[in-house]
């Protein structure tokens, strides 16, 4: 048996433990029914054809382009069902199309021929989108990367605990039991927002946001391996985290810089997400970037190149925080007494490996 | 030639203080050894370099002439001093994925994992998790955990302490089969009873060197001098004066004394016979306990 193999296995078990983990079936499943209700809701409730109020003479074409008919005895009366609330809007003589505050689309489009239509920015985005948006991809991170790296910390808390950690590291390599838990992590976390992206999709492609759609793709698509490299720099720094302490009690004070790590950037992608110059320095540091470059890129700032270049970052970010967590990893996990200092645990390096 | 596992002129050091001085012993194929010395002399860390879970600063270990490596190992039982399984686990589903990651195959494991929980006595209890099982059930699983693979080296750290007497027992007469299935067995204890009553072989380190290895026997009759018990008829106050006897014991009627070395016993036996009737004389083994003392002396 190969490290390889020990890996497989230790990640095997503990995605069996996670999967019978209730909280975990229960957190996945909110997760699921939030991104159903946010995608399939909104267009149900705005949806629907407007209705208008008009002379019967004039309702001819209107109701050929499927709109809804209120028949009126003159103009007057379809200018004050348009005031009543009674119709969204009124077509009077002229023709003229009246409406409250919002010029009725559907109506014109009705009465018109229209040219050929070129946009010259079609990415541009409606604005609560362009809220929505980098709130759920920065959420997701967030959330996500938190759970599965706290999920890490805790199983390698629990090992040590329990003692067991000693007869695992006779058995395999110590960098297959960490190896194995990284996996399983992110096995899981990717699995976790892969289901929530399917569900997300589907409730766009029923809820008939299929613009949003097409523009949401390819944010989503570079997402994933954004999120993926991103998830193992933040699940490095919290298997550090729990290798140096000995009880899940303890947890709290050693993962204070990896909370932080976490959490600066996502406020920070929050809050300065119309800010350019800010988003374009976020899009590129390692703690940010997973969510500031999918975000650009979304909003259509980001040059086809700069997500790779922003990845190749990230990528050798990661690598970097999965060798010191590795090594730290190693260095404490036999400490069994107390709280091991990083110092410590980076100089010893006591297993054969 | 019997297949040994053998360290040789093994050095550590912890910072500046060095807990292991050139240690150097044999553990012999189908024999237990029992591995004895005082907290901290060093057991627990040879016992975690033969495992490989520490690395020696100097010196090797080896199985059948064999460099250790970790595909070796694999095939080593350990049950180190601080144990514990998953609480959240099944006891079968956690001895299963030991004996896996030890090497087996899944139907190998599986077969193993049965054998054993009906060999310490869980059979039933198997698929409950290990949290619910009493102390005394956690135990036998601790040990099921560590021979699922049917290892060829077994190695304990303290495998009596906290076990309760059945328990005992039960590891007691596991182990036994595995050293008669040939594996050699190291086991260190406190209990220096339960360590007399099961080795064949013993070491014993002090600070971090071996002060005395071999066979019990050979040990008995190295390190303590010829010990007799005399009981008379009235009181053996006389012994005393007898030339080469030095009194360890005396209670009335009851005495126990050590020979000075070349001295005959016979002589003693014949003086305490013209003083009346003489209702026992044997020679006394000494105690591990004794032999412990004095080593350490």
């Amino acid at each position: 048996m190969n490290t390889f193999e020990a890996t497989r296995l230790v990640a095997a078990r503990e995605i069996r433990v996670k999967l019978r983990d209730r909280t975990f079936l229960i957190s996945t499943l909110f997760f699921l029914l939030i991104a159903a209700a946010a995608t399939i809701l909104p267009p149900m409730l705005s949806g629907g054809p407007s209705t208008v109020a008009v002379t019967e003479a004039a309702a001819g074409p209107l109701r050929a382009a499927g709109l809804e008919v209120l028949a009126v005895p003159d103009d007057t009366a379809a200018e004050q069902a348009v005031r009543d609330g009674d119709a969204d809007a009124a077509v009077v003589a002229g023709p003229a199309v009246l409406a409250m505050n919002d010029a009725p689309g559907d109506v014109v489009s009705a009465l018109s021929s229209e040219p050929p239509v070129r946009l010259l920015n079609p990415d541009a985005v409606d604005p609560v989108v362009a809220f929505l948006v980098p709130f759920a991809f920065a959420f997701i991170f967030f959330i996500t990367s938190q759970t599965f790296g706290v999920q890490i910390a805790q199983s390698i808390i629990e090992e040590k605990q329990t003692r067991i950690v000693e007869i695992l590291v006779a058995a395999v390599p110590v960098r297959a039991l960490l190896a194995g838990k990284m996996l399983a992590g992110t096995i899981l976390a990717l699995g976790q927002i892969g289901l929530v992206a399917l569900v997300a999709v589907a409730g766009m492609a029923f809820g008939d946001s299929g613009g949003l759609l097409s523009l949401l793709g390819p944010a989503i698509g570079w997402f994933l391996p954004f999120f993926l490299l991103g998830f193992v720099l933040i699940a490095s720094m919290w298997a550090a985290a729990g290798a140096l302490v000995n009880r899940l009690e303890d947890i709290g004070g050693v993962s204070m810089p990896v909370q932080l790590a976490v959490m600066l950037p996502f406020f920070a992608v929050i809050f300065l997400n119309d800010n350019a110059t800010a988003m374009r320095v976020l899009s590129y540091l390692p703690f940010s970037s997973p969510t500031a470059m999918p975000l650009r890129l979304f909003t259509g700032d980001a040059a086809g190149w700069e997500p790779l270049l922003s990845l190749v970052l990230l990528l050798v970010a990661a690598a970097g925080f999965l060798i010191a967590g590795a090594r730290v990893y190693e260095g404490s996990l036999l400490r069994t007494n107390g709280r091991t200092s990083i110092s410590t645990a980076w100089r010893e390096r006591e297993t054969l490996g | 030639m019997t297949t040994v596992l053998r360290l040789d002129g093994v050095d550590r050091s912890f910072g500046d203080r060095q807990v292991l001085k050139n240690v150097s012993f044999d553990v012999a194929a189908g024999r237990m050894t029992g591995f004895v010395g005082g907290n901290g002399a060093g057991k627990t860390t040879t016992m975690r370099i033969i495992l490989g879970v520490l690395a020696a600063d100097a010196g090797q270990v080896t199985w059948q002439g064999q460099p250790l490596s970790r595909e070796v190992r694999r095939r080593f039982g350990y049950m180190p001093e601080e144990r514990g399984l998953y609480p959240k686990m099944s006891v079968r589903e956690q001895v299963t994925y030991l004996g896996r990651l030890h090497g087996l195959s899944a139907e190998a494991a599986r077969r193993g994992t049965d054998a054993l929980l009906e060999r310490v006595g869980l059979a039933e209890r198997g698929d409950d998790l290990l949290e619910t099982l009493s102390l005394g059930n956690q135990q036998r699983a601790q040990i099921a955990a560590a021979l699922v693979h049917e290892p060829e080296v077994l190695v304990l750290d303290e495998p009596f302490s906290g076990l309760d007497p059945l328990a005992v027992d039960t590891v007691v007469a596991v182990l036994r089969e595995r050293a008669t299935a040939g594996a050699p067995v190291l086991f260190s204890s406190h209990q220096l009873d339960v360590v007399e009553r099961l080795c064949d072989d013993l070491v014993i380190i002090t600070d971090g060197a071996i002060r005395a290895a071999g066979s019990r026997e050979q040990l008995r009759s190295a390190y303590t001098m010829p010990r007799f018990e005399l009981v008379v008829e009235s009181d053996a106050g006389w012994l005393r004066d007898q030339p080469g006897v030095t009194l360890v014991d005396l209670d009335g009627a009851r005495a126990v004394f050590d020979l000075a070395p070349g001295a005959d016993e016979q002589p003693v036996l014949r003086a305490a016979l013209e003083r009346g009737p003489v209702r026992a004389f044997r020679p006394v083994s000494p105690s591990l306990a004794e032999i412990f003392r004095e080593v350490n002396q």
